[in-house]
């Protein structure tokens, strides 16, 4: 074997080692970014976890609408709106789940409307409230509303 | 307050794989180069030996598709490698050393890696949830004690160039210290998981640091007692060291407390003191260590030495495999495979191999963060802190950080039972891996609702 073919193999052997370390380094990328943190908005098809989906990509384009807690344990909170509703309550099911004494498992229920934002009440107990009104069905949820639920304030921002 | 989706997490198996012949083609170009440098010839069976050393790690590839589906991706081609270059490495040995293939110790090493990788795969088999190991921690202790002791017992125990930490049955030797290791490991995290409430209780404080409380030192002073015991009747540094930093290390991991690393610490350096003053194999290896090259210490021993110089010769880029003369050390093969492979692929290697021993341990402790029971927590953490600490005292011995101690470098170096341990405990990292990458019982079949997580 040539004195060429040795040396070629020699420095190949350790390019190739450093190769190895870094497309180690290259699958481990995954560990940085290993928690992805995103949107609240889950794709039409509600399979969570695929955010890269086609599906999910109208709402980037659009301003995202956001409700955000202003007052109660979760205050400062702020959950963007989607294409889903969003279910607040103290049950561990709810997108928002509120610590709160005085709110039900399934308290209130976010959903999009024909121009905007509609919130209903889903049976509760102590019932919710929007700008102090104790409301019975669905109603309009306008931005800059105060929206009560036990001793959450939520409130809606574009 | 951000949302976090969880999300169908890669499984990483195909990557394993692509990782897995990348590593097989690294060993078989090392391979290649020491036959053309010390023959001048490529060996005829290249394809079989190169296919071989693939099956085997294509077998434990297999098992994990099958039955730990999530398990980390880097694991296995980080240990394949490792093992692979450890092998090429003891075969040059051999060559040069003038053993012929049947006799010589490359063989034997092969044996034993086809052998650990049949129990790693057989523990992946058996264990299919690591909380079951949980129900044995009191069994693990006593059998690492046991495993401890049992080269101290007459008729098998051997006295192997000081050190008493073999047992021999017949032509067979072996070294229980290294799977006590692991039972340890095991019987730590079982015991720390019930009492790290207690053993977290504040003291007092000192120089504004908490001190665990005074009545609940007993388990480490037990500890270091032990480790003691060991440099005392088996003349052992190296594993005294290495159990009793294992311990710290999972105590702190357990309690969160840095008051526990600091008295380990302080317990170390008395044990140290004390060690010195009383025993003249330490006060012999203090002097090989501060001074390896004064008269006194080379007619002692001119090991380290020649380690030292050997890689010294090797500069950056190393003589290439084959060309340099690392079998003028003793224990090229074993404590100083770490030499050998600094002389022959110089400081960019060595750098190299040392990046594949901290990513090994990295993704041993990145599993210890992800599973999600506190015994798995602690028994990962343990079990990489182990290797480690392990690489730690030996290349740091080798290199003259700290005095030379007989330990051996996790998967490089020559010898059945460091195999059957190393691969037993990337089998049980790879077990827990499985646990703490698998997702949660997918939620979105009940329709879509992500986890919340408040952050501070």
């Amino acid at each position: 074997m040539s004195e060429l073919t040795l040396t070629v193999l020699r420095f190949g052997l350790l390019a190739l080692l450093w190769f190895f370390v870094f497309s180690l380094a290259a699958v481990l990328r995954g560990d940085l970014f290993g928690t992805r943190v995103v949107s609240r908005v889950t794709t039409q098809s509600g399979r969570v976890g695929s955010p890269a989906a086609p599906a999910a990509a109208p709402w980037r384009n659009r301003p995202v609408d956001n409700i955000v807690v202003t007052s109660g344990r979760l205050a400062g909170t702020r959950i963007p709106l989607g294409d889903n509703d969003i279910l607040i309550g103290r049950n561990a099911d709810c997108h928002l789940v509120l610590d709160d004494d005085f709110s039900s498992g399934h308290h209130a229920r976010i959903f999009p409307a024909q121009n905007g934002w509609g919130v209903e009440d889903l049976g509760s107990t102590n019932g919710t409230f929007v700008n102090g009104q104790r409301i019975a069905e669905p109603v309009q949820f306008e931005p800059g509303a105060q929206l009560r639920i036990g001793r959450t304030t939520i409130e809606l921002q574009k | 307050m951000s949302i976090v989706t969880s999300w169908r997490p890669r499984r990483g198996r195909n990557v394993e794989l692509l990782l897995l012949c990348l590593a097989v083609a690294i060993v078989t170009i090392a391979y290649v180069s020491v036959e053309g440098a010390t023959r001048g010839s490529i060996p005829a069976n290249l394809g079989a030996q190169a296919g071989g050393l693939l099956a085997i790690a294509v077998a434990i590839h297999l098992v994990l598709r099958f039955t730990a589906s999530y398990a980390d991706p880097l694991l296995l081609p980080i240990a394949t490698l490792l093992n692979g270059l450890g092998l090429v490495m003891i075969h040059r040995l051999d060559i040069a050393q003038g053993r012929s293939l049947t006799e010589g110790m490359a063989l034997r090493q092969l044996t034993w890696s086809a052998l650990a990788v049949g129990i790693a795969i057989a523990v992946l088999l058996w264990l299919r949830d690591h909380r079951t190991l949980r129900r044995y921690t009191f069994l693990a202790g006593a059998a690492g004690v046991a495993l401890l002791l049992l080269p101290l017992l007459p008729f098998i125990g051997r006295e192997v160039n000081g050190a008493r930490i073999w047992i021999g049955l017949g032509p067979f030797t072996f070294q229980p210290g290294e799977i006590a290791k692991i039972a340890l490991a095991v019987f730590f995290a079982g015991y720390l998981v019930r009492t790290r409430d207690v053993l977290s209780i504040a003291g007092p404080k000192f120089l504004g640091m908490q001190l665990p409380r005074g009545r609940d030192l007993g388990p480490i002073v037990v500890m270091w007692l032990i480790s003691l015991a060991i440099l005392f009747f088996q003349k052992d540094l190296g594993s005294a060291l290495l159990f009793f930093g294992l311990f710290v290390a999972m105590l702190y991991v357990a309690t969160e407390r840095i008051g526990w690393i600091t008295i380990g610490l302080l317990l170390a350096a008395g044990g140290a003191v004390i060690a010195y003053t009383l025993f003249a194999h330490v006060q012999l290896r203090v002097l090989l260590w501060l001074h390896t090259f004064s008269k006194d210490a080379l007619d002692a021993s001119d090991q380290l030495a020649k380690g030292v110089m050997g890689m010294a010769s090797g500069g950056l880029f190393g003589t290439g495999l084959g060309r340099g003369r690392p079998d003028i050390t003793y224990f090229a093969e074993s404590d100083f495979i770490f030499a050998s492979f600094g002389e022959e692929l110089g400081l960019t290697g060595v750098f190299a191999i040392l990046t594949l021993y901290a990513l090994l341990v990295e993704r041993g402790l990145r599993t210890a963060i992800g599973v999600r029971d506190g015994f798995g927590k602690l028994l990962a953490a343990g079990l990489a802190f182990s290797v480690a600490l392990q690489c730690f005292v030996v290349v740091g011995g080798v290199t003259r950080v700290i005095p030379l101690t007989g330990l051996t470098m996790p998967f490089l170096s020559s010898g059945g039972s460091s195999l059957l341990a190393n691969w037993t405990l990337v089998a049980l990292l790879l077990r827990i891996s499985d646990q703490a990458r698998q997702p949660l019982a997918d939620p979105s079949s009940s329709g879509p609702i992500p986890t919340l997580v408040t952050s501070r």
